[in-house]
């Protein structure tokens, strides 16, 4: 399996070996706005799907990541303390949040790839 | 990540009313879907979050230069009649009796216990008749102008919804302005004007809520647009939203009415004894005066203070602040992150033993504990027009 995987939520996850990359989309970020804080997970956390993994205050507002997949925190973003707007500038590249061991592949089977997450931002007008 | 409504609803819809009937548009909405605003429900209205360029841009970008803002969801009007300035002064603490002639006063309607019913600009309009031009908060002008007609039936309310309000705000605003009208440039801080544009009268005042030199115009309806459109084409001027509007205050020091003043705080505990006159502060005369006289004469049980948040997270209203015995002592009231400054920045009251600048309190964000250092107010400083020094004379 190669290339990004997509939630509802608009997070991203790439699948790197054993380990996943997450983060947020560019549709996410855009609706955000600008980008002021990130709040990441200790490494060595254990999180379930669905649990939250980050948070990101924008100017706006605060706003909570889930975890895609269930998974054990792998590293995080360090990069992000210093520069939150990397969410904004970059969001599957640099802006990247956290990385994680994935504990049960068939989570990853459950995401949206990229057509239907096109499909499905379309269908959110 | 949750949905984008909930995501935007720190600007504010908490305190825009229930929403019975639909968002209402200014005369400056198709402009903004133009200039790609991200449109956001604020006090009953659609209005323009942010533009293309996002909130920290449009934020340094007024401090640098100057930023056009659609405030026409605030309510004008104008009350007429004889003897209209004492009149008013049985509804505000400011003095308005002996406000000149083409002069602003920022004041507050008081209910009989002191607390803030909203915060307003008044105007003494030039000419025979005593006319006073009011402004005040989208959220509360309702309930502002019932009060008017009720406490002051003797008087005349024209309620002005034929007309737009913009903000141009930003150390070029008077440059850009002096392009588009004339006879501008010397008026004096919190000054109003009369101008004219295309044949028709605009109300100008030289005031804002940025904490910069700037403008307040009101603009008949039908010559908004091509008005804010003359504005956007000077090289210094970009559109603003609510959200660098919001930081910008923040930054400034200055009250959000529903957040930083509500019916619970008195002007005194917010900081606005300055709008006090000293005649009203012998005389009263006014809703609450007791409360006010008491508070002036023995100091508030509270203040409102600036508080800087240590680290890089920001603290938002509603969050607590407790002393080092871990009392409850306070509660921010605004907070967000000041691009100008670029670190977490708040406001909020604490109790009058704590409120002095280096006073450490704490607060707590998701499961951390938080140190809140106590800050004078403003955050970045005034740059208020003060009329021309040989210095910065062209």
């Amino acid at each position: 399996m190669s290339g990004e995987r997509y939630t509802k939520d608009h997070d991203f996850l790439r699948v790197e070996g054993d380990a996943a990359i997450v983060g947020i989309t560019d549709f996410a970020q855009a609706q955000l706005g600008d980008i002021v804080f990130v709040e990441l997970p200790a490494p060595g956390k254990r999180v379930a799907k669905g649990e939250q993994l980050a948070t990101i205050e924008s100017v706006k507002a605060a706003s909570e990541v889930y975890a895609p997949v269930s998974g054990e925190v792998l590293e995080v973003n360090a990069a992000l303390e210093a520069a939150p707007a990397k969410v904004n500038e970059d969001p599957l590249g640099e802006g990247w949040l956290v990385k994680l061991r994935v504990t049960d592949a068939a989570e990853l089977e459950e995401l949206m790839d990229e057509d239907a997450y096109r499909a499905f931002l379309e269908s959110e007008g | 990540m949750p949905n984008a409504d909930c995501r935007e609803r720190l600007l504010s819809e908490d305190f825009a009313p229930r929403r019975l009937t639909p968002l209402q548009m200014t005369p400056l909405d198709g402009l903004h879907r133009r200039l790609g605003a991200r449109m956001s429900p604020f006090a009953g209205y659609e209005l323009p979050l942010h533009y293309k360029a996002g909130v920290v841009a449009e934020h340094l970008h007024t401090r640098a230069k100057a930023s056009l803002f659609d405030v026409s969801h605030m309510g004008q009007a104008i009350l007429g009649g004889r003897g209209a300035a004492t009149a008013i002064e049985s509804l505000v603490p400011a003095d308005i009796r002996d406000l000149a002639s083409e002069r602003t006063r920022y004041s507050q309607f008081l209910a009989e216990d002191g607390g803030v019913l909203d915060d307003l600009m008044v105007t003494r309009l030039p000419g025979r008749e005593e006319r006073l031009l009011v402004v005040v908060n989208a959220a509360a002008k309702a309930q502002d102008f019932a009060l008017l007609r009720e406490q002051l039936p003797q008087l005349e309310l024209g309620v002005l919804t034929g007309r737009a309000l913009m903000a141009l705000q930003g150390p070029c605003a008077a440059a850009a302005l002096g392009q588009v009208l004339s006879d501008l440039e010397d008026m004096p801080f919190m000054g109003w004007r009369a101008a004219e544009f295309r044949g028709a009268g605009l109300f100008v005042s030289r005031s804002g809520y940025t904490g910069e030199d700037g403008f307040e115009i009101s603009v008949p309806n039908h010559l908004a647009e091509p008005f804010a459109e003359a504005l956007l084409a000077q090289p210094d001027v970009a559109p603003a939203g609510l959200g660098a509007r919001d930081s910008l205050r923040l930054e400034a020091g200055l009250c959000l009415y529903g957040h930083d003043l509500d019916a619970t705080t008195d002007p005194v505990e917010a900081g606005l004894a300055w709008s006090i006159g000293r005649r009203r502060r012998e005389e009263g005369g006014f809703p609450g005066y007791e409360r006010v006289r008491a508070a002036l004469d023995r100091g508030p049980a509270r203040k409102r203070v600036g508080l800087l948040p240590q680290g890089r997270a920001p603290l938002r209203e509603g969050a607590t602040l407790t002393a080092p015995d871990g009392r409850l002592v306070g509660r921010i009231t605004s907070g967000g992150y000041s691009p100008t400054l670029s670190r977490p920045i708040a406001m909020g009251y604490v109790e009058s033993a704590f409120a002095t600048p280096g006073v450490t309190l704490e607060s707590r964000l998701r499961d951390n504990r938080v140190g809140v250092e106590v800050a004078s107010l403003p955050f970045v400083p005034h740059r208020y027009f003060r009329g021309h020094t040989g210095k910065d004379r062209p």
